[in-house]
């Protein structure tokens, strides 16, 4: 197994660095990169969650030199497929019920605190996605303050398929961010749309040509570093409010329905499909 | 008749004059193009899957191709159960 590695600090424009199994971040020019990397598509599991937690914390410090982060995908597939359901079905297999349940739970306050650092940091925040942006990927991105598209990005909150909702902050940030009727059409459907749909609605503010989200997320941070930080972050504050109450209540509500057997049914057909169709309804 | 975009953006101005067969055809020259498959290989019943070895997510970018070569917008459960390209043709040209 690859060891993580952390990078010793650099000098001005270097700044701190880290390479892990799932995703690396570094600080160059005041912009904080996170490239997530892990194959088949970023599933977020528990390895991708202690990466995400030493970046939280590791955000503490780097954050007095930063304007800004943007997260991206290094990988051809997309930006990120979703929560590791393969962890979380073989992970509860053999446990008790309530073993199960107490595992669920941790996971989602862990990863909740993780993106919850993400939604407030004192930082203008950009997700540059292209491809697959699904699930708990979509929910990573929703914690950003813009999101830039790749024409070929597809959006989709799957959840309602296995018997779920989403569980990673997603249906309170897409309340605060959208119009109730796109939030309902998304949830209840489950169905994926496209970056021009996602433009249309509001939901990425830049679309871009394909393999261009990066650059312009690029261009964007090189824009914003001209103002001053400290107004940036009064305004970020005050239009962006973290919906702390809603927040608990979807992880209440995420556990409720994980203990009904229609769960573990629905996560059962989807890692064990040999099929080519499991990202489809 | 092959109709090349600039055409087919013309024929749909003109009250969706685009036929089903113009539909089909840019829809297998678009996979072949995409997926490297030689477009003489691809047949109007073939299965999409098989004949162009791709998994859901591949699916998933030919569908958002298509949504952007033809200007719709195709909820991914229209095609559920479908596989193949003249069923595929005939779920876009249901939103043209």
């Amino acid at each position: 197994m690859r060891t993580l590695q952390e990078q010793p600090r650099g000098e001005s424009h270097s700044g701190h660095s880290f390479r892990g199994q799932a995703m690396s971040w570094q600080l160059k020019h005041g912009t904080i990169e996170l490239a997530l990397y892990r194959e088949p598509c970023n599933e977020l599991g528990s390895l991708a969650l202690d990466e995400l937690e030493k970046f939280a914390a590791a955000l503490e410090s780097i954050q007095p030199e930063a304007h800004a982060l943007i997260i991206y995908s290094e990988l051809k597939c997309g930006f990120c497929a979703g929560a590791d359901l393969r962890e979380l079905y073989h992970g509860s297999q053999g446990m008790e019920k309530a073993e199960a349940l107490r595992g669920v739970r941790d996971f989602l306050e862990r990863i909740h605190k993780v993106l919850n650092t993400i939604d407030a940091a004192p930082l203008t925040t950009i997700a540059a996605v292209h491809g697959v942006v699904f699930g708990g990927g979509f929910e990573l991105a929703l914690a950003c303050d813009l999101i830039i598209a790749d024409k070929m990005a597809r959006f989709c909150f799957p959840e309602l398929r296995l018997g779920l909702i989403p569980g990673f902050g997603g249906i309170p940030r897409l309340k605060r961010d959208l119009g109730n009727g796109v939030v309902r059409d998304l949830l209840l459907t489950g169905r994926s749309f496209n970056a021009t749909k996602a433009l249309q609605v509001g939901l990425v503010s830049q679309m871009v040509g394909e393999g261009e989200a990066l650059r312009a997320a690029r261009a964007t941070t090189a824009q914003l570093s001209k103002f001053d930080r400290q107004t940036a972050i009064a305004a970020k504050r005050f239009i962006k409010p973290i919906p702390h109450e809603e927040l608990r209540q979807e992880i209440d509500v995420f556990c409720d329905l994980f203990e009904r057997p229609a769960v573990q049914a629905g996560l059962k057909k989807f890692v064990e499909s040999t099929e080519a169709q499991p990202y489809l309804p | 008749m092959k109709v090349s975009t600039a055409n087919r953006g013309k024929l749909k101005k003109n009250e969706n004059m685009q036929t089903a067969d113009q539909t089909l055809d840019e829809i297998l020259t678009l996979a072949a193009a995409h997926f490297k498959v030689p477009r003489e290989r691809l047949g109007p019943d073939d299965d999409f899957f098989k004949t162009l070895g791709i998994d859901s997510l591949q699916t998933l970018d030919l569908l958002t191709r298509l949504e952007h070569h033809f200007h719709v917008e195709l909820p991914d459960y229209e095609l559920q159960g479908v596989s193949d390209f003249r069923t595929l043709a005939s779920r876009i040209q249901a939103r043209l």
